[in-house]
């Protein structure tokens, strides 16, 4: 399968199962409200390393924020419900609370919820105040630019993490042209995140090391400057690879966000699309490449 | 409106209808309109249930003709200025009542919804703990209090008064929510212990007096003070425009537009904990 002269590999992603949680992030203008998101969302690429995934998305245009200010969603993945709330305290506590003019609020109507303005009342050292509506509670923290207001507790969810598919180009030029085309358009479907730099990560990685007490290891198959030493995974003129990693709340999003930036990334000097998987073993969910193309 | 064309309106909206059959200045205590009493009895049996006419002991057959089946939604009608006590109690459905109505309008209500489409007595949801009432006129005093010798008053659901209410609104509420479009007469939120109670048109005097904690806000006109309030900021509550906005969207006809400017706070009643607060805002000059 090719389109516009670009080969549909016949393979698939393989992603696996996370938590999820979506945050409203509003502030005095759009401005800040993307500043706090942004801060909060900061070096969460890669559960390896950061504890949690993490980006920003636009909020639908039908959707308005809680409080009718300018605002983001920010979107967390994590591996467990208990990691989530951990990094939630740290991120909303210092990346957002600590934003002027900033407040927070639940995004996902969820069964499951965890605690977060519920704990981090307690900065208000005894002044923090709560209301409570339609079985909202707010916690109001005094601050010094007026409160900081926070939701007590936010949905949590079963979301799927690790969608991704890999851009093989002739150069590093058409890789990212390419790659920044795709994500461009990813961006606009709701509830995904690309959590990698600009949406885009080149260190790819596998799940084995020839290093004691190293789980992980640089995707070498991949890698074209060791490509005669190693049983490389490039065609020939593939110079350059870019991998787009996508976590969704729902596998549909995901799917819908990867048919999206295939589409996309489809753009002239660019070989081959492909993605990344574990012969299907290990993750729950697979997104068929020609598949999602098709549909 | 005839009593034929009422009726026929009532039936209109299904569920239980009762229409008052006469008119008079005689008190009724009609607790017994209320959704969990009528739950799983027929029109017969809805019209055995006990009522007071003044201090004479009847039957809600007496009072009202009563149609249809189905608790979860009753509709009341006629000559309801003097009949107390519609609601009582109700953890459940929907009473709509077409006129106006007397005093204890969803007393002690726990959960669903009561609409009224004219005014109401005193002492509209006095020890509320959950559910609705939207009172689309005027109500009396003691909207959302406590009863004389109680300590605390409502304690959850939400009371929105589309006209102007009397003294005392939300005293000693403890949690909750009241919303009055019009004017609130004197000692709103006195002894208030938490909640919220906003009110859009002119807020009447001595607001707040012994309150411990919980937001009044004054969206139109105020008057000054009591001294044991002080003036800590002016600032723009996002909690406010949270409000207005849930409200809007839950079917009220609110503006969220006067969340959007600046407030003063006051923070008192310093004679007590003083950790209660009164919003004041800006008017356009």
């Amino acid at each position: 399968m090719r389109i516009n002269g670009v080969e549909i590999e016949d393979t698939f992603a393989e992603a696996f199962e996370m938590w999820g949680a979506r945050l409203i992030i509003t502030a005095h203008n759009q401005r800040w409200a993307l500043t706090a998101a942004q801060a909060a969302t900061g070096f969460a690429t890669s559960i390896i390393g950061c504890g949690c995934e993490a980006g920003t998305n636009d909020l639908p245009a039908d959707e308005r924020t809680p409080d009718g200010r300018p605002g983001v969603a920010a979107l967390f993945f994590t591996t467990s419900r208990q990691n989530m709330e951990a990094q939630l305290l740290q991120r909303v506590g210092q990346g957002v609370m600590t934003s002027p003019s900033s407040a927070c609020y639940n995004g996902l109507d969820a069964g499951d919820t965890i605690k977060v303005g519920g704990k981090l009342r307690f900065f208000g050292d005894g002044f923090q105040s709560s209301k409570l509506l339609d079985g909202r509670r707010l916690w109001r923290v005094p601050v010094m630019d007026g409160e900081f207001v926070v939701e007590e507790s936010f949905g949590v969810s079963k979301a799927v993490g690790g969608g991704n598919f890999f851009i093989m180009a002739e150069d590093l030029e058409a890789a990212l042209a390419a790659a920044e085309a795709a994500v461009t358009a990813m961006r606009a479907v709701p509830g995904v995140i690309m959590p990698f730099p600009g949406g885009i990560v080149r260190s790819g990685s596998k799940v084995s090391s020839r290093y004691k007490g190293q789980h992980v290891s640089s995707n070498t198959p991949y890698c074209p400057t060791i490509r005669p030493l190693v049983e490389s995974a490039l065609p020939d003129g593939v110079e350059a690879v870019l991998e787009i990693v996508i976590d969704g709340l729902e596998e549909e999003a995901v799917g819908e966000a990867m048919r999206v930036g295939v589409g996309a990334s489809c753009l002239p000097g660019v070989v081959r699309i492909t993605a990344g998987n574990y012969g299907g073993s290990l993750g729950r969910y697979q997104f068929h490449l020609r598949d999602l193309v098709d549909a | 409106m005839g009593c034929l064309a009422c009726a026929a309106l009532m039936l209109d909206r299904g569920g239980v209808t009762l229409y008052r059959k006469e008119s008079s200045s005689i008190p009724v205590e009609a607790d017994s309109i209320c959704p969990d009493r009528f739950l799983g009895r027929g029109p017969a049996e809805i019209a055995a249930l006990p009522a007071f006419y003044g201090r004479r002991r009847v039957t809600l057959g007496d009072l009202f003709e009563v149609e249809g089946t189905g608790a979860d939604n009753i509709t009341v009608s006629g000559d309801l200025r003097h009949v107390k006590k519609i609601g009582l109690g109700m953890s459940m459905g929907r009473i709509t009542v077409t006129g106006d109505v007397g005093p204890h309008l969803g007393a002690y209500m726990s959960g669903g919804e009561i609409s009224a489409e004219g005014t109401a007595g005193d002492w509209v949801g006095a020890h509320m703990k959950g559910g609705r009432i939207v009172v689309q006129g005027d109500a009396g005093h003691f909207v959302g209090a406590a009863y004389s010798g109680e300590t605390r008053g409502v304690t959850g659901g939400a009371i929105i008064v589309g006209g102007n209410v009397g003294g005392e609104v939300g005293a000693r509420m403890r949690r909750g929510l009241i919303v009055i479009l019009g004017n609130a007469g004197e000692f709103a939120g006195a002894h208030m212990i938490a909640g919220s109670i906003l009110v859009f048109g002119r807020l009447g005097g001595r607001p707040g007096a012994g309150m411990k904690r919980g937001t009044i806000v004054a969206f139109g006109d105020a008057p000054d003070l009591l001294p044991t309030f002080r003036y800590a900021c002016r600032f723009q509550p996002a909690f406010l425009r949270f409000y207005l906005r849930r409200l809007g969207e839950s079917g009220l006809s609110i503006d969220s537009e006067p969340a959007d400017g600046h407030f003063r706070r006051y923070l008192g009643d310093m004679n007590e904990l003083g950790k209660g607060e009164i919003l004041v805002r800006d008017q356009p000059q």
